[in-house]
């Protein structure tokens, strides 16, 4: 079984509690284990880069610095925190000057050389598509998702190591692997405007409900994400969509990793589930998943 | 006034971001992949092309910088590689900096109370975040049966989870600031 220090990340253990006991579950179900990183703090998601470019890096340079002690890779399952990680990581490992200053800032040496890795592709690397394929014991027939990757999977260019930015593949293979089918859309990167969620509600009410309509024109049942920023602002602005357009979307959405394990068949889905503002009890049982 | 030049906005984007602006041929790729246009008074070409003039002020006074959302788009785009969204994060920091008056005031304090919450905890605690953003917005009952709801289906975690070591955290804050 191999270890790799798992970066939780502030939403996995509230509003998105789900996202991260689904993830380490599935991962210790297919061999991974999953060690938090010791006192991690925030990486400062956007708020940090839109406002103090110091700030930005040394945030995440000292999770970088604890990873470096603990000595193996870094995985993550938040699309902010990966991204933050894995930017940083590229700066204090290119701009010498701002390492020796986010090293003073944080007494440790942030300049962490092991690789970050979303945890969808370490699955992808070590267990792969045909083995994960054999494992399936409860096949996801009824469920036609579409992909929904948001802008901090792909974006910047080079963040995915092998996929298409503009296009990427990797979510849409996992979920055919699991037995559902997954449908093709052109909206897989569309940002959803999670940070501006709060703050200009009428602006992301209108961008939600775009990709609710163009995930029921492609003939989908749900959305499938892997950034709980992404879910949470899709939940909430759905809802929103009914008072604001008067449009009625009843589509549930889920993470990669509870649709994982619902597939392997692992016990206490129905508890991940059931924190979903939109419900997916009646498409899990219509799809004889319940 | 609005127009005041600022003759070496360019190099100071260019020092701090690293990005060049004067690559821009102002092929309008950022702009017409731009999913936030519609909301913005200064459309991404346009920010590039103000950076070159030197319009600072026009700049660090636009809805634009706070509407953009950084989600990279124009950066993947951009036939120059210029990182636009870059650009943007180094407009917002020089605005802050220079204490320029915000065109959507609601999002600067919405990172304000961010960054608050992380440096008093080292951890985001939503409903910290929540309540500070709603009380200093004064944005109180918008999303009330929202956050019910979350409460409901046990989405909110009352008792934040906080980082044990929160003076290495407050240094990384008092340092950054310098």
């Amino acid at each position: 079984m191999r270890t790799y220090s798992f970066f939780p990340g502030c939403s996995q253990l509230s509003s998105a509690e789900e996202y991260g006991i689904s993830a380490v579950e599935v991962a210790e179900a297919l061999g991974i284990r999953l060690e938090p990183l010791p006192d991690w703090s925030c990486c400062g998601a956007s708020s940090a880069h839109m406002t103090n470019h110091v700030l930005s890096v040394a945030l995440p340079g000292r999770d970088l610095a604890l990873a470096k002690k603990e000595g193996r890779d870094l995985t993550a399952v938040c699309a902010n925190c990966y991204n933050n990680l894995r930017s940083a990581q590229a700066e204090l490992l290119s701009d010498e000057e701002l390492a020796g200053k986010v090293e003073d800032i944080v007494g440790m040496d942030p300049r962490f050389e092991g690789k970050i890795l979303p945890l969808l592709d370490i699955i992808m690397d070590e267990i792969g598509i045909k083995e994960l394929e054999e494992r399936v014991r409860r096949p996801l027939e009824g469920l036609k998702p579409v992909s929904y990757y948001g802008c901090l999977m792909s974006r910047p260019p080079g963040m995915m190591d092998s996929d298409n930015p503009d296009n990427p593949q990797f979510m849409d293979e996992m979920l055919s692997a699991l037995g559902a089918e997954a449908k093709p859309w052109s909206y897989k990167t569309d940002c959803c405007g999670g940070s501006l969620s709060l703050t200009q509600t009428g602006i992301v009410v209108q961008l939600v409900n775009r990709l609710f309509d163009a995930a029921e024109e492609a003939g989908a049942n749900c959305i499938v994400t892997a950034c709980p920023m992404c879910l949470a602002n899709l939940e909430m602005r759905q809802k929103e969509g009914r008072l604001r357009f008067n449009i009625e979307h009843h589509m549930p959405v889920f993470f990669i990793t509870e649709l994982l394990g619902l597939a392997l068949g692992l016990e206490g889905t129905e508890e991940w589930f059931g924190k979903h503002l939109i419900d997916p009890q009646p498409l899990l049982v219509k799809a004889g998943l319940e | 006034m609005i127009n005041a030049l600022s003759s070496d906005l360019e190099r100071e984007v260019e020092r701090r971001s690293g990005e060049k602006a004067r690559l821009c041929y102002q092929c309008r790729k950022c702009s017409t992949g731009c999913l936030f246009d519609f909301a913005m008074d200064i459309l991404p070409h346009q920010v590039i092309k103000l950076v070159q003039y030197g319009q600072k002020e026009r700049l660090l006074k636009s809805r634009t910088i706070w509407i953009c959302a950084s989600c990279e788009t124009c950066t993947a785009r951009c036939p120059n590689d210029i990182d636009v969204a870059r650009v943007m994060d180094t407009l917002r920091e020089i605005a802050l900096e220079e204490g320029v008056e915000p065109a959507e005031g609601n999002i600067p304090l919405f990172h304000k109370c961010f960054l608050g919450n992380i440096q008093a905890t080292g951890r985001i605690s939503e409903p910290i975040l929540m309540g500070s953003y709603k009380t200093l917005s004064g944005d109180l009952f918008s999303d009330m049966g929202l956050a019910l709801e979350m409460l409901k289906k046990g989405k909110i975690r009352i008792i934040p989870s906080v980082v044990k070591n929160r003076r290495e955290v407050r240094r990384i804050f008092k340092e950054a600031k310098k």
